[in-house]
């Protein structure tokens, strides 16, 4: 069983389709890379899947997505639950206005887990996970704003996981950041690719190619080619795909 | 290049003429013009402070002793009294004998104490002519009596009346933030964009309703309405005042709340749904928190308003000068004593004077409030970059 | 498990209650004002007819009309604007356009805004001082005009600023590139795109001058003039403070009442006038400049 399947995706934003027919899944701990010129609609699937469109006003879906079996879009779902279990890392590093320790702590609290021992737990498990304990460990209490845009962007990924996600959904999240986080970025992600599903979207063909096992190319709103990375990056089978990855246009 | 400095200009002349007419209430002696008060020609005392005055007068102290004046029981005199001591005849038919028969009665009274108009004072008057201090700064704001057309000592204490003023400022303020508040949640965070859009105008409309017209619905309808639900013998209470302010202080509150709101980035809002949190969740843990200084500058801004309000708080809060103990109590606000009285006050007079001080004490508080709501916004702008 | 469910439930719970309570909380606002207006509206209602705008009042103000408070709120409205919006404007251009940022401009924002908090009462003290008693205006059309008009000033020269603001600086390159001087950037191009925005603005601030009843209290107010006033030394009525005489200190309040709801009436409608024109103009002018 997929752990992530969409069948017959169509979205739109007003009058605007977004995306057409897509249809697309992925098994469970693997890379996959979303990649495709700005506005292919990469990004705009990648929020379908923890429901982060439904904050836009004025937008329909059709089709389904199942997560572990179940259609997400059902109307007993609960999104907060969902949220939970389908963590996300943005484009520029997010993290709120408060201390370190509290970032990471937010999602546990959130989630009615109160008891301090837990959460200082998980919260220091988290930061380890993403290798940033060795540098902020002494500055918890700090604001999360003093750290650099990639410890920012760590400290976002650690936030995420301590709410234990088994999937991490990633939209560019390295396209605010200077190469050498970028590769710390990506070294995590092949560190986290046996505990979790992780989709990301990315702009850096490069990096598609470094961190997943499978690539999705998107142009106009349609899933134009879907494969193993290796396949897409040596001898796709569609013209379009081809010239992106060649560098013709995007 | 003049226009520019033309607001700048204005509050340089507001200030000054305020503080220069109302510092005249500090630099006059806080007797009537053209009055005297009079005490025998062996009294020992000189000099007297107002608020002693106004004792003597009130029969609160009644023997010179308790000046550090000789044992001798305080007698008061009036002009009108004089009728009781001399027939009419003896005063003459145009009071021709008024100043002769005044003289004699305080030589002939050692204990005496008189005040009259200066036109009755005879020509080589017999008694001796008091001193009386300057009301100073701090009893004016200390004092607890606001009546500046007493005789024979204006009353100047302006306690009464400030705390009318805050009392009903900061009701309304308690009423109308949790209120505001919630409408501005439901605005900025819930509220479909198509409710907004007519929600938010409706909104705007409350605040260009001129406040003459609150005042009158006020008094029309909830003036009565507090009276029936209380049992009370009038309904002008502060309380009205209250519930007529915050309706004025809503939109003003809501409008800067949700446009704080509003300015939470939505990166933020998406980290915290993303990690679970449910949207009212988000709303609390990082929208409020992230606007607070944008809905605290609201909050502030709506007491300013407030405390600065005048025509419809002078309908509604039956204009009591007392310490107000409850807000069911009628009590009256500085602005609505300076709308109330100016009308009546001779120009240049002590009376007018007195109200111009309160404008400086009004323009004082408003300009704090001001300076505080652009303390408050700048250091918000400080932490967002 | 089983805690994380009623855990997620609450969690569902909570947000239903509180966003019930807030949406309920906003409606009683946009209630209360419908239950403000229609009260008026309908008390009001009956009282307007030709006679009662076009007539003197009559029997100590319970019967007749309002016609001199309406002359004389439409002599100090015109008599303010006169005065702020020249003003305001040329202060807001020369503030925008040619100040560069910096102290000074700190400064002038400063006291625009210190101005804007400033009660309207103590406009009314100062008005009585410098213009009724210094200058020796008197209680006349000419003192409450100015008086009303320091008031609207910020009010004007915020508007005007902000219109200013939203013109897109490539305008202004565009004519500077063509070298046009300074002063024929601005009010060549810079002033006309933000006109509509201006006069929207100017608009508003007329529905606030028509209502404010302080300032003018004690220096053009009159409780009851025969004649309607013929030079700006004259006294005048005015509707805010009609309203407000006859409705706590005329000689027959309950008399009067009719006549208070309908001059209420008339002073809503005012600001209703003055709002719904300022927001169709703002869309008539969106659509213009969308189109070209």
């Amino acid at each position: 069983m997929h752990k992530i399947e969409s069948k017959n995706i169509n979205f739109y934003y007003g009058e605007t389709q977004a995306l057409h027919d897509v249809s697309l899944s992925m098994k469970e701990n693997t890379v996959t890379a979303l990649i495709g010129p700005s506005g292919c609609g990469k990004s705009t699937y990648l929020r379908l899947l923890n429901r982060m469109n439904d904050l836009i006003d004025n937008t329909k879906l059709t089709g389904t997505i199942l997560i572990e079996g179940e259609d997400i879009y059902a109307k007993n779902t609960n999104v907060d639950d969902l949220r939970k279990n389908v963590g996300m890392v943005f484009q520029k590093p997010n993290p709120f206005p408060k201390s370190i320790y509290e970032n990471v702590a937010y999602g546990l609290k959130v989630n009615g887990i109160t008891d301090k021992k837990i959460i200082e737990e998980r919260v220091i498990t988290s930061i380890e996970q993403v290798a940033l304990w060795g540098e902020v460990k002494d500055k918890l209490k700090k604001s999360a704003f003093e750290l650099s845009g990639g410890q920012q962007q760590r400290l976002c990924i650690a936030r995420a996981l301590a709410i234990q996600p088994s999937i991490l959904l990633m939209d560019e999240p390295t396209s605010a950041l200077d190469p050498i986080s970028t590769s710390k970025i990506e070294e995590l992600i092949y560190e986290l690719k046996n505990k979790y599903t992780i989709v990301i979207v990315t702009h850096n063909m490069q990096q598609a190619g470094r961190v997943s096992d499978t690539t999705a190319f998107f142009y106009m709103g349609e899933l134009i080619e879907y494969d193993k990375t290796k396949t897409i990056f040596t001898k796709p089978s569609q013209k379009q795909t081809e010239d992106y990855i060649t560098g013709r246009f995007g | 290049m003049l226009s520019s400095a033309a607001t700048s200009i204005t509050v340089v002349l507001i200030v000054f003429f305020l503080f220069i007419e109302g510092a005249g209430v500090f630099t006059k002696k806080p007797i009537e013009e053209g009055f005297l008060l009079v005490v025998h020609s062996t009294n020992p005392i000189q000099k007297l402070e107002p608020s002693q005055v106004k004792d003597i007068f009130d029969q609160k102290i009644t023997n010179w002793k308790q000046l550090g004046g000789k044992n001798e029981p305080i007698v008061l005199f009036r002009t009108e009294d004089i009728t009781e001591f001399y027939s009419d005849e003896e005063l003459g038919e145009n009071f021709e004998h008024f100043p002769a028969k005044i003289d004699e009665y305080v030589s002939k009274t050692p204990g005496v104490i008189a005040f009259f108009s200066d036109k009755y004072k005879a020509k080589n008057f017999h008694g001796k002519e008091l001193e009386i201090n300057k009301i100073k700064i701090f009893e004016f704001l200390s004092g607890e009596e606001w009546f500046p057309t007493a005789q024979p000592i204006a009353q100047m204490g302006v306690k009464a009346l400030i705390y009318g003023t805050l009392w009903v400022s900061f009701g309304a303020i308690l009423l109308a933030l949790p209120i505001g508040l919630a409408a501005a949640i439901y605005l900025s965070e819930i509220a479909r964009k198509r409710t907004r859009n007519i929600l938010k105008p409706l909104i705007e409309l409350l605040a260009g309703i001129p406040s003459v017209v609150y005042g009158f619905f006020g008094l029309v309808v909830i003036v009565p309405l507090i009276q029936n639900v209380f049992g009370l013998p009038v309904g002008e209470t502060g309380l009205a005042g209250s519930i007529v302010l915050a309706i004025m202080a809503l939109p003003t509150i809501i409008t800067i709340s949700e446009d704080a709101m509003r300015t939470t980035p939505r990166a933020m809002k998406e980290a915290s749904l993303a990690l679970g949190a449910s949207h009212w969740q988000t709303i609390y843990k990082v929208v409020i928190p992230y606007s607070a200084s944008g809905i605290t500058a609201g909050a502030i801004l709506g007491i300013g308003r407030a405390i600065g309000e005048t025509m419809a708080v002078l309908m509604v809060t039956g204009n009591a000068a007392i310490i107000p103990h409850t807000l069911l109590a009628p009590l009256r606000t500085i602005p609505a004593t300076i709308a109330a009285e100016l009308g009546e006050a001779a120009n240049g007079g002590l009376h007018y004077q007195s109200l111009f001080a309160l404008g400086c004490i009004l323009f004082l508080i408003t300009f704090c409030i001001n300076m505080m709501v652009e303390f408050v916004t700048n250091r918000n702008s400080h932490k967002k970059h | 498990m089983t805690k994380e469910i009623r855990l997620a439930k609450q969690k569902r719970r909570n947000q239903k209650i509180a966003f019930g309570v807030f949406q309920f909380t906003s409606y009683t606002v946009v209630g209360l004002l419908f239950v403000i207006l229609s009260f008026i509206v309908i008390k009001g209602i009956s009282v307007i007819s030709w006679e009662f705008i076009s007539e003197m009042p009559k029997e100590g103000m319970t019967q007749g009309g309002i016609f001199p408070a309406i002359v004389g709120t439409l002599c100090l409205v015109f008599g303010s604007m006169i005065f702020a919006f020249p003003v305001g404007v040329l202060a807001a251009i020369y503030m925008n356009e040619y100040v560069k940022d910096g102290w000074m401009k700190k400064i002038i924002k400063q006291m625009t805004n210190n101005l804007a908090g400033v009660p309207s009462i103590v406009f009314g003290l100062f008005g009585m001082a410098l213009f009724v008693n210094k200058l020796e205006f008197g209680d006349s059309l000419l003192a409450g005009s100015l008086t009303l008009g320091l008031l609207v000033l910020p009010v004007v020269i915020r508007t005007t600023e902000e219109s200013l603001k939203s013109v897109d600086d490539t305008f202004r390159q565009a004519s500077l590139g063509l070298g046009a001087s300074k002063w024929q950037t601005t009010s060549k191009v810079v002033f006309p795109i933000a006109f509509p925005n201006i006069i929207t603005g100017l608009i508003l601030s007329i529905g606030r001058v028509s209502g404010e009843t302080a300032p003018i209290l004690f220096t053009v107010a009159a409780y009851f003039l025969p004649k309607l006033p013929t030079s700006i030394f004259d006294q005048a009525m005015a509707l805010p403070y009609h309203l407000y005489v006859i409705s706590t200190s005329g000689t027959n309040i309950e008399a009067s009442r009719a006549m208070a709801y309908g001059t209420a009436l008339i002073l809503i409608i005012i600001v209703l006038i003055s709002n719904l024109l300022a927001n169709a103009l703002r869309k008539y002018f969106g659509k213009k400049v969308k189109m070209n």
